[in-house]
């Protein structure tokens, strides 16, 4: 049997690796998508005081340590069963809106934008945010860098550290907003606005514009028809600081709605031999292998499924824009509720869509009358015990859960990070890739690598969490082997 | 006249180090105008075997962040030194293990079995730990040994230079940039720390120290500071007096206790140091006071401070002086 490794590195370890072994015909049996290293917080954190959680598990991922440390934040909530003051919770919300401002522009720009701007089939060495620069022009650079310094410095304003924010306590917030400091805040959240919006007529323009663009879009080759999960809020709109997770079917009909302290009732993990990272389903459907539809219990929790998982967005701009996604790529079911978009590709016109949702709540929190309330923390007075809670992490729906002795020192930790919610699909459309480009023995060599890689791009990766790769720079090698096991060619990047 | 060449690289990180370096804002394209970048893995599309084909001493600055876990991180850490004019360790990880070496504390057995096997959101079904080779129905497949212990990279190269911190903060990180471009002398190397104070965090902490004793620590849950006073008299374990400065004490000014991740001061053992600052803050009782209760005084005090260990080598367990626990097998 031939097999195809496609490798990160030229050494197999640290980041990811995916083989693809071709059977007798030449064609795709299998491709696997390995995660070769574990950093083990879960354990090493044990005997560790709980009320740390939040500045040691930032320390993760250091491209969203504002989720984890939010996740953790939330989890102290629960475990020691206080609840934070209206400001507080404000305050903690305000903090991680303008952390998705920045997030989804760095995303967008730096790494999704270059497969649109410059085009999919740029060589690699363009295909970076200098390239889009020199493309689409330096103001945009300028307006990028923009954009994630302001919004860094009010990450730092506020959570106290512009990388691993240090503020978050168990019944609220280490310091409060102060009032001189809101004018700026309400200033920096009206320019995220614009730049939301001017993103969003940029994907317009450029992409929905361009008929090669949405071809690609709507390809078969990245559309996989799974579950979708997102937090929604009493509305079941789409939130990202707390509510319920909703859970909707390959059609587009609610297949659960829970509480966040009830994952583990809902979501179940399979490991496997041949790779450190595991793979979550729905446990209410059950685990079929690595495959699509409404009897596999593999889902998605991205920009994409939160949007598909949700009624709509909460504020209105962001709405409008829900509506034109929807009424584009999709129609509504006999349920009255527009069916899921499945095309992987829309997830970044989904994610402009989050970021302009995620501005305009900014700007609606940092005009709240309560945001400067001085009242940012409620004592804690119970014993803590267990507690488990969510937010949604740019990449997915973040749990943390955590048990501890009388004392408050941890006994037990488990943590489903966003991108591991997405291990299964991702290793899919993986394998999809590789068979549009494989066929009869021969490999399409030209292009197998940006499909492969674009393919991990729309989930926006973390393997910052498992493998250290920033989301989407996935370093890959492809080594293409005959079926005696000879080299015959070498495809690499990144690495 | 060619440009200095510049190389970046992650062992076991998180990602942190490259946003605070992108956190320097504009300055990167001056970077990027000044430095011919010949290796960056986050960014550009470079190649090891490219690496590897660089004359020694090819990179004029090579810039190291990550612990060393695995064979791969300890194999470019040898690829980069021999590689490198000036290798420097950038960020906590790289200079002392940081926050992943606390795995040091315990071994990769028990982390498997609560990872794979007594984990509440497991497949009931089935236990299957991670095996480095495993046969699938296609074929044979293999994955990297975990090693036991976290280093720090001076643990496995020789490193000219340390930029101390979890992450670096951008403006430490400008200034030595701006040093280097400017084309500054800077000091011998040999493990020179550069971008951080030479004294204790707690010279630019602007908190009002009171020469105030404690009967007792606090848990930052238990109480709520007063605002402007230094938080070790107020019962927090704030590792300023056992940290290196240069962050500008960012985290006490939002009333949270210093972590300690620049490290400590040089020639000193973090915990070793925080101890005797929590020794001299600790009321031995009013004077007068029999010694058997003074005794008795201070270890009530000294019970509550909750996980001294994982406290006070929360960055440097891979330099401290237990190095790592002892496992059964030694």
């Amino acid at each position: 049997m031939q097999r195809i490794t496609i490798d990160p590195v030229t050494r197999l370890e640290g980041h990811g690796r995916i083989e693809i072994f071709l059977n007798d015909e030449g064609d795709v049996a299998n491709a696997y998508f390995i995660v070769p290293e574990l950093r083990g917080f879960e354990q090493f954190c044990v005997g560790r005081p709980a009320e740390e959680m939040p500045r040691i598990t930032s320390r993760i991922c250091g491209v969203c340590p504002e989720a984890h440390h939010m996740a953790a934040t939330k989890t102290l909530d629960a475990l020691f069963n206080v609840e934070p003051p209206a400001a507080a919770k404000k305050l903690r919300e305000l903090f991680y809106s303008s952390f998705y401002v920045t997030d989804h522009t760095t995303h967008f720009y730096a790494l999704a934008g270059p497969d649109f701007v410059l085009g999919p089939d740029a060589p690699p060495a363009e295909r970076n945010i200098l390239g889009v620069v020199r493309k689409v022009g330096l103001e945009i650079g300028r307006a990028v860098i923009d954009a994630r310094i302001r919004n860094h410095e009010i990450i730092k304003l506020i959570g106290g550290r512009g990388v691993h924010p240090v503020a978050g306590l168990p019944g609220g917030w280490s310091k409060p907003l102060a009032p001189e400091d809101r004018a700026h805040v309400e200033e920096v959240a009206r320019k995220n606005v614009e730049f939301a919006l001017f993103s969003l007529k940029l994907f317009e323009d450029v992409v929905l514009g361009n008929p090669a663009y949405r071809e690609l879009i709507l390809a078969d080759t990245f559309t996989h028809n799974t579950y979708s999960m997102g937090t929604v809020d009493a509305n079941n709109y789409v939130n990202f600081y707390d509510g319920m997770i909703r859970v909707v079917d390959p059609e587009g009909n609610e297949f659960v709605k829970y509480h966040p302290r009830d994952y583990a009732k809902h979501i179940a993990e399979r490991s496997e031999p041949w790779t450190y990272l595991k793979f979550p389903y729905l446990k209410g459907v059950g685990w079929n292998g690595f495959v699509d539809g409404k009897q596999s219990g593999v889902y998605v929790a991205t920009p994409l499924s939160r949007l598909n998982a949700a009624d709509g967005m909460a504020t209105p701009r962001a709405q409008e824009f829900f509506e034109q996604f929807y009424t584009t790529l999709s129609t509504k079911g006999a349920n009255g509720r527009y069916k899921p978009v499945h095309y992987r590709l829309a997830t970044h016109w989904a994610r402009l869509i989050e970021l302009l949702y995620a501005a305009e709540r900014m700007l609606e929190l940092a005009t709240d009358p309560e945001i400067t309330s001085p009242h940012v923390r409620t004592p804690v007075s119970n014993l803590p015990r267990e507690g488990a809670a969510s937010v949604e992490a740019p990449r997915g729906t973040l749990t943390h859960h955590y048990w501890t002795d009388e004392n408050g020192i941890l006994t037990r930790v488990n943590l489903i990070v966003g991108t591991t919610n997405n291990y299964a699909p991702i290793a899919m459309s993986v394998k999809k890739a590789a068979q549009s480009l494989i066929s009869k023995g021969t490999v399409v060599t030209e292009g197998l690598l940006n499909r492969i890689e674009m393919g991990f791009r729309a989930y926006d990766p973390c393997f910052g969490c498992a493998t250290h790769a920033l989301p989407g720079q996935m370093p890959l090698e492809v080594v293409i082997r005959d079926a005696a096991g000879e080299e015959l060619q070498t495809l690499s990047q990144y690495c | 006249m060619a440009k200095p060449t510049f190389a970046m690289y992650w062992a076991a990180s998180c990602g942190g180090c490259e946003i605070s370096l992108l956190n320097i804002g504009e300055q990167i394209l001056a970077v990027d105008a000044a430095f011919d970048v010949v290796f960056w893995p986050c960014v550009a599309d470079f190649k090891y075997h490219d690496v590897e084909n660089y004359p020694d001493d090819y990179i004029d600055l090579c810039l190291f962040n990550g612990g060393i876990r695995n064979s791969e991180n300890e194999e470019l850490a040898h690829l980069l030194r021999r590689k490198s004019k000036t290798l420097v360790a950038f960020g906590s990880c790289a200079y002392e293990g940081c926050v992943p070496g606390l795995a040091n504390l315990t071994t990769n057995q028990a982390t498997f079995n609560a990872v794979y096997d007594d984990c509440i959101s497991n497949d009931t079904t089935r236990y299957q730990q991670p095996q480095v080779v495993s046969q699938v129905p296609e074929g044979e497949l293999r994955i990297p040994v975990m090693y036991e212990t976290v280093r720090a990279l001076d643990q496995v190269v020789p490193v000219d230079y340390i930029i101390p911190g979890c992450p670096p903060e951008a403006h430490q990180i400008s200034a030595v940039l701006t040093a280097i471009l400017s084309g500054a002398q800077l000091p011998a190397p040999g493990g020179t720390i550069l971008g951080a104070a030479d004294v204790a965090l707690c010279e630019e902490c602007p908190l009002t120290k009171d020469v105030k004793q404690i009967t007792r620590f606090y848990r930052p849950y238990e109480i709520s500071p007063e605002p402007g006073l230094c938080l070790l008299e107020q019962g927090l374990v704030c590792m300023g007096p056992a940290t290196r400065g240069g962050c500008g004490a960012l985290c006490p000014q939002v009333g949270m206790r210093c972590e300690g991740c620049y490290g400590p001061l040089a020639g000193q053992d973090q915990g070793a140091r925080m101890l005797s600052a929590i020794a001299s803050v600790v009321s031995a009782g009013p004077p007068g006071m029999e010694e058997a209760a003074q005794a008795a005084a201070i270890e009530e005090a000294m019970a509550t401070l909750a996980d001294p260990v994982g406290t006070f080598y929360r960055f440097s367990m891979a330099h401290s002086i237990m190095g790592r626990a002892k496992t059964v097998d030694g």
